[in-house]
């Protein structure tokens, strides 16, 4: 159990590096493996579930690991709350789901075992991201998983995807140029790369203009890393242009974990700003920003996954609103909703490469009729929709009614406001994809429609699963389901620094 | 290249190649360690490769070589950190006796990790190299 958090980086790495060295020519050897090692590791994390004890409140849940067995000061730790636990559940889940996807989809690519190598790469740097207690290894492992993205992007090799790719990279070496630089500072500033210990040195000394400049850096960093609008323009080349079971690991999980993770983390438990009025409220007027502006450019567009990717801004927007409401609801709602849009995005992106696979474009204007043609998908794909807009029984509506009541109880009408907007933008344009692809007149060429499009059977297996899960996700906020994973989640960014350091044992 | 990089690099490749291997077997010791004894090694074959031309330099060290010393030097480091875990419940533990303070065999595991990270490092940045600079020339080698 005590070296339970290490197999998360290291299986996807060993792995990633053996399908390199052995499978190099042998894909369905690299396939299965990448499946085995996916399933394991969503096992793994929903074993951490049982990890921590019932203090008859809430569960607790902190645990400190220093690699190596050498003590804190000069070692480097792995540290794992209920935030990491919620995020490795979000992480490992839509991974193996997407890898399963990709065991039919990336057929008509060549070197797919370099893709699973790199897919699994991009697992090891999201897995050490939410692991570490170290800000360098944080660093670190975000370039692992950045450029092991920016490679994804561009696999099609196509002149769309390097162009892509290549704003991706410029962008992402920015935002990581600018986070190096905000780390070098603290470092610089408190004498340590330690998340806990230099906690604790702001908690000692307080903050100086150093260490502003140093957090305005880092959340230049992880905004751009996280698309918000200001910093959103690589998103909607980036997403669309990568194969769909890449859209759907960067939508779903890259721009949370190396985004809004990253920012809580060293927001909330690093410079202990959940309680600062500044900081909160850029959040909310960011993330209100992003949400409608997100939704409003999606709603004109015709490309199916660059309609998805500009709703991908939009929920990040609600997300970040939420929790810069800095109430434990919003806390709660904003964690809820970012669980649930890592699973109906995905879902919506892996039904947009089935459908791009079936008919050879990803135009809605060009679909139609598709509904008999590919029932697994379009019933899927219905779940998605009515997820994402919030219509009742699915998780999305449950997420966007706390956001809703948070936003009131805290005393913010006008973004509840914009949150039921943005709701009611969403619901139109995701009317517009089901009518265009599903439902209207075939536009489809004869020959094509006449063919047999159902997807293959593992596609059909990843998207019913997600589909599943929009389903089930509702039950988290069943009191005892509620106290288990999503409050402590929200308990430990709540608690700021002083929980942090507790956790870590200073 | 002219004769005079070419005579040189004959001189002095020898010396940096070797140098390299002393900051990656005393990097425990002396300042250095696998990091910057890979860079070194590596700078010793790009040097052969800017002077000599790639024919010579992939009959010392391919690049199919390059990337197999690559993953294979990565593998052996998660070993190591796996003994580390079987034999000293902490990954990447340092399970061997810590030896006599400023000698070779001081710092347990920590020689072999710094081992395998400059032939890690040597091969990756090597590869690197050519990648960046051969690529026309490799055309067709890699795929499928």
């Amino acid at each position: 159990m005590s070296n339970l958090p290490v197999l998360f980086v290291i299986l996807p790495l060993g792995f990633g590096f053996l399908y390199i060295l052995l499978a190099r020519r042998r894909p369905f050897v690299s396939e299965m493996g990448s499946v085995a090692v996916t399933l394991t590791l969503f096992m793994l994390s929903l074993i951490l579930i049982g990890a921590g004890y019932f203090d008859g409140q809430q569960v607790i849940r902190s645990f400190n690991l220093n690699m190596g067995g050498w003590a804190l000061p000069m070692g480097i730790n792995i540290y794992l709350d209920s935030l990491t636990v919620l995020m490795l559940i979000i992480v490992n889940m839509i991974s193996f789901t997407v890898i399963l996807y990709s065991v039919n989809y990336m057929k008509k690519y060549s070197s797919r075992s370099y893709f699973y190598a790199l897919i699994l790469f991009m697992l090891a740097g999201m897995n050490g991201i939410l692991l570490t207690g170290d800000l360098f290894n944080l660093y670190v492992f975000l370039e692992l998983a950045s450029v092991s993205s920016y490679i994804l992007v561009s696999f099609g090799v196509e002149a769309e995807e390097l162009e892509a790719a290549f704003k991706y990279l410029v962008m992402g070496a920015i935002a990581s140029a600018l986070i190096l630089l905000g780390v070098i500072i603290i470092y610089l500033v408190s004498g340590t790369l330690n998340i806990a210990y230099a906690a604790q040195f702001i908690q000692e000394y307080g903050m100086n203009r150093a260490l502003y400049f140093a957090f305005s850096l880092l959340l230049m960093g992880f905004s751009l890393k996280a698309a918000l609008i200001p910093f959103h323009a690589w998103l909607p080349d980036a997403h669309p242009s990568a194969p769909a079971p890449i859209s759907a690991m960067l939508s779903g999980v890259v721009i949370k974990v190396l985004g809004v993770y990253a920012l809580l983390r060293v927001g909330f438990n690093l410079f202990d700003l959940g309680n600062d009025p500044y900081f909160l409220n850029l959040l909310l007027v960011v993330g209100g920003i992003s949400l409608i502006i997100g939704v409003l450019l999606a709603l004109y567009q015709w490309d199916i996954k660059r309609l998805f990717a500009y709703h991908s801004i939009s929920q990040m927007g609600y997300v970040v609103m939420a929790i810069g409401l800095g109430t434990g609801l919003g806390m709660v709602a904003g964690l809820f909703h970012l669980f649930n849009h890592a699973v109906f995005k995905s879902l919506l992106f892996l039904n947009s490469g089935a459908l791009e696979t079936a008919t050879g474009t990803r135009s809605l204007k060009k679909m139609g009729g598709l509904a008999r043609k590919m029932p697994v998908t379009a019933v899927t794909s219905m779940i998605g929709s009515l997820s994402i807009s919030g219509i009742p029984p699915f998780n999305g509506f449950w997420s966007k009614l706390m956001i809703i009541f948070a936003a009131v109880l805290a005393g913010q009408p006008f973004y509840a406001l914009l949150a039921v907007i943005g709701s009611v933008l969403t619901l139109a344009s995701f009317m517009k994809v089901q009518r265009y692809a599903f439902w209207d007149k075939c536009r489809l060429d004869k020959k094509i429609y006449e063919s047999d499009l159902t997807a293959p059977i593992f596609m059909r297996v990843s998207m019913l699963i997600l589909a599943v899960f929009c389903i089930f996700l509702s039950f988290l906020i069943l009191p005892g389901i509620y106290r288990l994973i999503l409050s402590p989640a929200s308990l430990d960014l709540l608690q700021g620094a002083a929980g942090y350091i507790g956790g870590v044992g200073l | 290249m002219s004769p005079i990089v070419q005579t040189v690099t004959r001189w002095i490749n020898s010396f940096i190649f070797i140098f390299g291997l002393y900051v990656m077997l005393y990097g425990h010791v002396t300042p250095g360690g696998g990091f910057p004894g890979g860079v070194i090694i590596a700078c010793s074959f790009i040097l052969i490769t800017l002077a000599a031309g790639k024919e010579f330099t992939f009959r010392l060290f391919s690049l199919k070589q390059a990337s197999v010393v690559d993953s294979l030097s990565i593998l052996l480091f998660l070993i190591i950190g796996f003994l580390g875990m079987v034999f000293g419940n902490y990954f990447f533990a340092n399970f061997l006796p810590p030896g006599e303070a400023f000698r070779l065999q001081s710092g347990g595991t920590i020689v072999f990790s710094n081992v395998v990270i400059g032939f890690k490092v040597s091969a990756a940045i090597f590869a690197m190299f050519l990648y960046l600079s051969l690529f026309r020339l490799e055309e067709g080698a890699g795929e499928e």
